[in-house]
């Protein structure tokens, strides 16, 4: 029975070997070509000008450029709209779609599909980039997208993943799109090496997308940085967040997090390197927290979070919180303002350090007294403060500060 | 007018304090630059130099001038020649030696290690809060008598701009909390040259903290051309009203 079954196998195996390679030329309809082609064929485009939009694939296929043709949308609706399994993009350069929240217009749209990938595509000016509902298993790689919108609502998405399961989303750029990624009710995804700058919202935004992985991947000058909800079990490891300013912007803001841990990322002239509330149970640790404005906003709403063998240098603030409840833990890290002094001789402080300073949370309470920061009246108030605390929160301390910063191999410290 | 500025400058150096005072800088710099290995800690360090040191040797430095030269003056004012040369030259002297000070004695260290934008405007800073300190030094003793009356007020000047002021400023903040007090605070930034060469550097070194929700105001505001030009203006002021009281009594006093 099984050898019998093997055999079908084989037979039904080979025999999409007879797929065919289809070559277009600039101009030539590339619907027609889809229509008429057989499962398994690739359509190799020339290069050249290909304006077409609305192009509707249901069997297998292999969509392939030669030094990337552009397949060119006229600014109507999406471009390609893929439902099916083993479909392949590579090579091909996508520009303007149409713009327009009705139906959401994508360069690629992706639905109910399998197995399939994108790979090395040039997105220009689309509303939309790469769009994918209900699908699994997907490779995303190498893509370059730009937008130019000026505003929020002028663009859509970059990477844009609804309800997919198991893909990988990796070296890809995006730019000038509202959200870089966007994922909600994605799981077991892995990000890795994407460059995501300057978007108009969050370069990295999440919600209900649990055990996914985010690694080595850079968010830069994101209008209100990266921003993560109501998930479970993430793993952020080796990103590096910078240069998100703004009133209302985070390297992460993280809400609602749970179980998570995050790990090595380098947090870098942020206004606010992390923002967190609600949130569980998350360990940080190996991270650098250099030139913020706040390192750390640590709502009284979060607890039993770890923050260990972390490097803070230069940060405005270190920390700050809203209330006097501390259920976390802060251990081991090493503060650039801790003055204390170590006898014993064993790398760590003998007097704990209280990263909250009065005046942290003075500002926190009124924002405009920010403007006496660094006056001699603060420093002496936060002086007498530290001998005598009585307003910051008495929990909020490092029992174990470290007197020499951790060596993480990166190349700034 | 050039002669006796260049007796008064003369006088000045010979009385030591000026080396000191130079040495003084040097060994503070130098200090600050071995400590620290980045520049923006070197700034941070330097400014608070800057704002406190700084303007209370101007302060009493002018206001012990002043008295330690006072027969020089009346001796001066018993010869034909201006009373408004007389005092521009005692302000000119000190005003030079003091900035001197700064330039020399930062300056040397920022050669050898180096320096960028954040610690030259610093120095602008220090020799702009030595010409209002000074400012305030002389109106002080042309108004009394007393040497030990005149300090007091000197030092009284410096107390409050550099904290009785600030703390006057955290109150009214915080006791009017529920109101927006963004231009408020922007307002009484200006009747005070400490805050104001504070608030200057803040803009260059805490930048991130300052792209916060309010401090995006202030950044706003202190980034733009019409804030730059504002704010120096007002410095100006600072440094000009003292001396201009001060020369409109002294052109009248009774010695």
């Amino acid at each position: 029975m099984k050898a019998i079954f093997t055999l079908i196998l084989t037979v039904l195996m080979a025999f999409p070997s007879g797929a065919e390679t289809i070559r277009l030329r600039a101009g030539q309809s590339i619907k027609e070509a889809v229509n008429n082609a057989s499962d398994g064929d690739t359509l190799l485009l020339s290069s050249g000008l290909y304006q077409e939009n609305e192009i509707i694939i249901r069997k297998p296929l292999t969509i392939l450029g030669e030094s990337f043709p552009i397949i060119d949308g006229r600014d109507k609706g999406n471009i390609f709209l893929v439902a099916g399994e083993n479909i392949h993009f590579k090579g091909i350069k996508i520009i303007n779609t149409g713009k327009s929240n009705m139906d959401d217009s994508a360069g690629i749209k992706f639905f109910d599909s399998k197995n399939c990938s994108v790979d090395n595509v040039q997105l220009e000016n689309t509303f939309f980039g790469l769009h994918f509902s209900n699908s699994s298993n997907m490779t995303i790689t190498n893509n370059h997208l730009v937008s130019t919108a000026e505003k929020e609502y002028q663009t859509g998405n970059g990477i844009h993943l609804w309800k997919c399961k198991d893909s990988h989303i990796e070296k890809n750029y995006v730019k000038g799109h509202r959200d870089g990624i966007y994922l909600e009710f994605v799981t077991n995804t892995v990000s890795q090496g994407n460059f995501i700058e300057e978007n108009n919202r969050y370069g990295l935004h999440f919600m209900f997308s649990h055990d996914n992985s985010y690694i080595k991947n850079t968010f830069k000058k994101n209008g209100a940085g990266v921003a993560v909800m109501y998930t479970k079990n993430v793993l952020m490891k080796e990103n590096i967040f910078e240069e998100n300013e703004g009133p209302s912007s985070y390297g992460i803001l993280l809400k609602d997090i749970s179980d998570s841990e995050v790990v090595g990322n380098i947090f870098r002239k942020n206004t606010i390197g992390i923002y967190m509330e609600g949130s569980s149970r998350t360990i940080f640790k190996n991270n650098s927290f250099n030139n913020n404005g706040w390192a750390l906003k640590l709502m009284a709403s979060c607890d039993q979070n770890t923050f260990e063998a972390n490097n803070f240098f230069a940060n405005t603030f270190d920390i700050s919180t809203n209330g006097s409840l501390v259920l976390n833990k802060l251990q081991e890290n090493y503060w650039d303002k801790y003055e204390g002094y170590d006898l014993d001789k064993d790398k760590i402080g003998d007097i704990p350090y209280r990263p909250i300073s009065l005046f942290s949370v003075i500002v926190e309470k009124i924002p405009s007294a920010v403007i006496l920061w660094r006056s001699f009246m603060v420093t002496l108030l936060d002086r007498m403060e530290k001998v005598i605390p009585s307003i910051t929160p008495e929990n909020m301390i490092d029992n174990s500060p470290k007197m020499k910063p951790y060596d993480f191999g990166t190349t700034n410290p | 007018m050039f002669k006796l500025l260049k007796y008064s400058l003369y006088d000045i150096v010979k009385s030591r304090f000026a080396i000191l005072y130079t040495i003084f800088m040097i060994l503070v710099a130098v200090s600050i630059y071995q400590v620290s290995e980045d520049m923006s800690k070197v700034s941070l360090s330097l400014l608070n130099i800057m704002l406190m040191i700084v303007p209370l040797i101007a302060a009493v430095f002018a206001t012990t001038h002043f008295f330690n030269n006072l027969e020089f003056t009346e001796l001066m004012l018993a010869q034909p020649v201006k009373r408004r040369d007389v005092f521009l030259s005692q302000v000119l002297a000190v005003v030079i030696m003091l900035s001197a000070a700064i330039v020399i004695g930062f300056g040397i260290p920022m050669i050898l290690w180096g320096a960028d934008s954040t610690v030259l405007t610093l120095l602008g800073i220090g020799i702009a809060l030595s010409v209002v300190f000074a400012g305030l030094a002389f109106l002080a003793s042309v108004l009394t008598r007393d040497k030990a009356k005149a300090i007091g007020i000197s030092l009284s000047f410096w107390i409050y701009f550099s904290l009785i002021y600030d703390g006057f400023v955290l109150y009214l903040i915080y006791s009017f909390a529920d109101y927006p007090l963004e231009k408020t605070t922007l307002g009484l930034v200006f009747f005070n040259p400490v805050d104001l060469g504070r608030i200057i550097m803040l803009m260059q070194l805490d930048i991130s903290a300052l792209m916060g929700y309010t401090g995006a105001f202030f950044q706003n505001f202190f980034g733009s051309a019409k804030g730059i030009l504002l704010s120096s203006a007002m410095m100006l002021l600072w440094m000009l009203w003292p001396l201009g009281v001060a020369m409109r009594v002294f052109r009248k006093k009774d010695f």
